[in-house]
């Protein structure tokens, strides 16, 4: 079997932790990053007797992406046991959803690299509770568990085989996480496990209908880390079938150091998970109403603010991309435009994705932790626009306005910062450097424009950057004639 | 206090009340008579726990307090019932054989509400698992009347220990009869109530959908004050009913007019021991004369029940005891080796025979391949069987059938034939499966063993079930 073209057909399967301020099934913390098995009690340690009682707000966030995402809510759905042991799962079972999932359908709409936008239908989302966590390393003796994150609510969101690429499961899952942290479902932080994704992979001949075997490969906790496993995989599986070999149906491991995949042991892998309705709880039943309810509080979804933005103000959609990337950023550029008048939006786009952004990235703060307000940034836009300070000079006073979080107004009253608009005094520095360079000045004045710059940045210099440009250029003109 | 082992409880709780008799000496004397018996029907006691709670109910009561009428009553409790505290609940089995439990079940909250005070735990089949009260890690129960005799199961050490006078009254727990079979088998009232009358919070797991606490008691006014304690709507239990809880004593008084009762054709077949279908039918004569109509009924999908029930019934319980891995708490084998031989053996070791073939048989169930022939196909059964009950009690308020097939049976008569043990809850397993309520009331002696007659009813109708059952009662030879 060579010589073919080969297509890859990929299917991704998210679990996304729900930012609940309690567990699925009890009202312990979700709190992260605590003392371990600090969150716990009798329902979620599975104790003898102990039973199960839905969170509603589990449910609400659930529905709420279920709706966002244009999937099918079902007022009539069931959890299930789902059996198997691990030292990590109290009661030998996981509560999920399976034979009646309380919605399905949807679709996904994600933006390729190359600006492309592309449709990728969804099988379902259900939800159910995330096991513990096993500690391999902080006892000698053995492994240690910490039930803390044991029955935090999880959303698994199953794609259909709809994905053929890696650069596509990348757009997909990127667009997912965004939307899922923009209606504030989920932190989205992957390399925390609040969002984890695993890919159904497998290739068959272009053209071919039939899909080949496949294989999952868990463990994928980096955006970067799920487009090189598939990329991987796909390269491995044709590299088999070239060879000869078949594919085996198994799951992989991705191993993020050795950038390869490694078979699941065996008994890591439950076969046959016996689902059965869960006897302790009812059939989840959701009102119409409280659904409708849930619709109403839906935000704008970042596809549609994408478009929104390059309607709106104008901007390109590469601006609007960049900045619809984090909801609060979005939010951010559209304060700012609201509130700096007479600004171009463009130039309140320009200056947060190369200033504000790198501020963000270097201080690995979110916006909303800036100190820089949006009526701050608007406040030294302002400033420009009066031609108090140059756009030079703004760049020194939003490095000050981050650190101390004072105003534009306050940073350059007190640091001696405003802009040079005396024409008197500027004449006198303008005509003092023409003075001392009299030899620039005859090459200026025999067609050497390019000296005019020279003359610009002696009278910067003089003026530690605080002259007018404008009217500098003016008196320079009518000095140099 | 010699009389105190005949005594009702509801008389007992008057007397505590107006302080003729103390809350301590009433414990100790029940104390007493637990240490001093053999029957082996209980299996731990919280001694200074409850005479302290004894104590301090005297001294509240001689301050002048208002407590509740049932302030200072002893009771034992089945040992699948979880009590917070230094004593172990140990469902009878190896696994939980150190397992003291960090929280109270809500029936034991309601309990301490009402200031009944716990003695201890009653012995059981294994994780409620029988009918014989053979299956238990700390062996047999002896029946009160015959010692060479079986007491029923899985509720066996409960309904001997308010037989013998140990206790006025006790908790059991009821799958599929295992309240009201050893009712049936020991001579007393016991009383499974309908499906979410009664919080499961706290109440190990079973057959969850199945499962129901209820009272074992002397007289059938006695099951009715425990049944009010007990019963209510908990939000930790999903499937608990919010429904009011009545007086189950107000109607107590023995007229039946107007009572419409059934006899199911199907609970009365021609192989059905003579003696026992004679002594049911001489009830119902009783009922007849309190002025209920008697007609005959039908319940015709009766003959699936059993097949239905093992079905359900150990397909959930296999997941139910998955917990017990020997990770968390509870037995964990010695042996060396990785996680997964870790649980082989610990549950090889910590469960018994009944327990692990249940636990095979529902993992069967539930397989890939095997799930809709046999789960899917018994819940089907189970609607069918929930709809006859629904037909019936459209013609009749009440249903009266036999408890059992047979009297008590003698220990290790059945013990290698589990299909002739798993019939004993041939004519109990329907109520379950359907949800309604059901008491056992004893209806007289074959061969000088107790044998009981069930009254079903409508679901959240144990004020009715409990008023025909003081009428039969009242009828008893």
């Amino acid at each position: 079997m060579t010589g073919h073209d080969w297509e890859a057909v990929i299917g991704l399967e998210v679990h996304a932790q729900l930012k609940t301020r309690t567990k699925t099934f009890c009202r312990c913390s979700t709190h992260f990053g605590d003392e371990p098995n600090s969150h716990v009690c009798p329902v979620c340690l599975g104790l003898p007797g102990a039973l199960p009682v839905l969170n509603r707000e589990a449910v609400a966030m659930a529905v709420k992406t279920a709706l966002a995402l244009g999937c099918t809510v079902h007022t009539h759905s069931i959890f299930a046991r789902k059996n198997y042991f691990y030292p990590d799962l109290p009661k030998g079972y996981q509560i999920s959803q399976y034979e009646m999932p309380f919605s399905s359908g949807g679709t996904v709409m994600a933006r390729l690299e190359d600006g492309s936008e592309r449709t990728m239908r969804l099988t379902r989302i259900h939800l159910e509770e995330d096991a513990g966590k096993s500690l391999h390393t902080i006892t000698r003796a053995g492994t240690a568990v910490d039930l803390n994150r044991c029955g935090t609510p999880l959303m698994e969101i199953v794609s259909e085989p709809d994905l053929h690429t890696p650069a596509e499961a990348y757009a997909y899952l990127y667009r997912l996480r965004q939307t899922l942290v923009y209606l504030g479902v989920c932190d989205g932080n992957l390399e925390e496990g609040s969002l984890r994704c695993d890919a159904n992979v497998s290739v068959r001949p272009a053209g071919e209908k039939k899909f080949g075997t496949r294989t999952e490969v868990k463990n994928l906790n980096s955006f970067r880390g799920v487009e090189k496993a598939i990329a991987y995989e796909i390269e491995r599986q044709i590299s088999v079938i070239e060879a000869g070999g078949r594919v085996e149906q198994e799951t992989l491991l991705w191993d993020a150091d050795r950038q390869n995949v490694r078979p699941m042991r065996s008994k890591e892998e439950a076969n046959d998970y016996r689902y059965f309705p869960d006897p302790d709880l009812l059939p989840l039943v959701l009102e119409e109403s409280w659904i409708d309810q849930i619709k109403s509080t839906l935000p704008e979804l970042p596809q549609d603010r994408e478009k929104r933005l390059t309607a709106q103000y104008g901007l390109p959609e590469y601006d609007a991309c960049v900045l619809t990337a984090e909801k609060e950023v979005a939010d951010y550029f559209e304060e700012t435009v609201r509130l700096a008048e007479g600004t171009e939006p463009k130039k309140v786009s320009n200056w947060i994705m190369s200033e504000v952004l790198a501020v963000l990235a270097e201080r690995a703060v979110p916006v909303t932790a800036l100190k820089v307000t949006p009526e701050k940034l608007a406040g030294m836009f302002d400033l420009v626009n009066q031609g108090t300070i140059s756009g030079k000079i703004a760049k020194q006073v939003f490095d000050r306005m981050c650190d101390t979080g004072k105003s534009a107004a306050e940073i350059v009253q007190s640091a001696g910062l405003v802009q040079i608009s005396d024409t008197d005094e500027l004449k006198r520095i303008v005509g003092e450097i023409v003075a001392a360079n009299l030899e620039q000045a005859e090459q200026y004045r025999s067609g050497r424009e390019k000296v005019f710059g020279f003359f610009v940045g002696q009278v910067m210099k003089a003026t530690r950057g605080k002259a007018n440009p404008q009217i500098v250029n003016e008196l320079l003109k009518e000095a140099l004639k | 206090m010699s009389d105190m082992k005949s005594m009702s409880a509801t008389e007992l709780a008057a007397r505590l009340s107006s302080g003729e008799i103390k809350a301590k000496e009433a414990c100790e004397t029940c104390l007493a008579a637990i240490r001093a018996d053999g029957h082996n029907c209980v299996i731990g006691l919280r001694e200074e726990e409850a005479l302290a709670e004894a104590e301090a109910v005297d001294r509240e009561r001689a301050a002048g307090l208002n407590l509740p009428p049932t302030a200072g009553l002893p009771l034992l409790v089945k040992d699948n019932i979880v009590v917070r505290g230094k004593l172990p609940t140990t469902c009878a089995s190896k696994i939980l054989a150190n397992f003291a439990s960090p929280y109270d079940a809500h029936v034991v909250e309601k309990l301490r509400e009402a200031r009944l005070v716990i003695l201890g735990k009653t012995n059981m089949d294994e994780f409620a698992m029988g009918s014989s009260n053979e299956n238990s890690a700390f062996g047999p129960v002896k029946n009160p009347v015959d010692p060479e005799r079986v007491p029923g199961g899985s509720s066996g050490g409960s309904a001997t220990a308010v037989a013998l006078g140990l206790c006025p009254v006790a908790l059991g727990s009821d799958t599929g009869g295992s309240i009201r079979q050893p009712a049936a088998f020991c001579g007393v009232v016991g009383l499974k109530p309908t499906y979410g009358r009664v919080s499961r919070y706290g109440l190990v797991a079973f057959g969850s959908s199945l499962d129901q606490i209820g009272p074992l008691a002397r007289t059938v006014e006695d099951a009715a004050l425990l049944l009010g304690v007990i019963a209510g709507h908990d939000e930790r239990d999903s499937t608990s009913a919010d429904e009011p809880v009545p007086d189950y004593r107000a109607g107590l008084n023995g007229d039946l007019r107007g009572v419409r009762v059934g006899l199911p054709a199907e609970y009365f077949p021609a192989e059905l021991d003579g003696r026992i279908g004679e002594t049911v039918m001489a009830q119902v004569n009783h009922l007849k004369e309190l002025g209920a109509q008697v007609v005959e009924v039908s319940l015709p999908h009766t003959q699936y029940a059993i097949a239905a029930y093992y079905i359900i019934a150990t397909a959930e319980a296999s997941a139910n005891l998955a917990r017990f891995d020997g990770v968390r708490y509870g037995h964990r084998s010695r042996s060396s080796g990785d996680v997964i031989e870790m649980y082989r053996t610990s549950r090889s070791e910590g469960f018994g025979a009944e327990v692990k073939r249940r636990i095979m048989l529902g993992t069967y169930v539930l397989s890939a391949g095997y799930f809709d022939a046999y789960y899917l196909k018994a819940q089907k059964v189970r609607t069918l069987i929930t709809r006859d009950f629904t037909e019936a009690f459209r013609k009749v308020d009440m249903l009266i059938t036999p408890t059992t097939p047979t009297p008590a049976f003698r220990i290790g008569s059945l013990t290698d034939d589990p299909v002739s043990m798993y019939l004993q809850d041939i004519f109990t397993v329907t109520i379950n499966l359907a949800g309604v309520p059901a008491v056992s009331v004893p209806a007289g002696l074959v061969d000088g063993l107790p044998v009981g007659v069930q009254v079903i009813g409508r679901h959240f109708d144990e004020p009715t079930v409990l008023k025909v059952a003081a009428g039969l009662e009242g009828g008893r030879a």
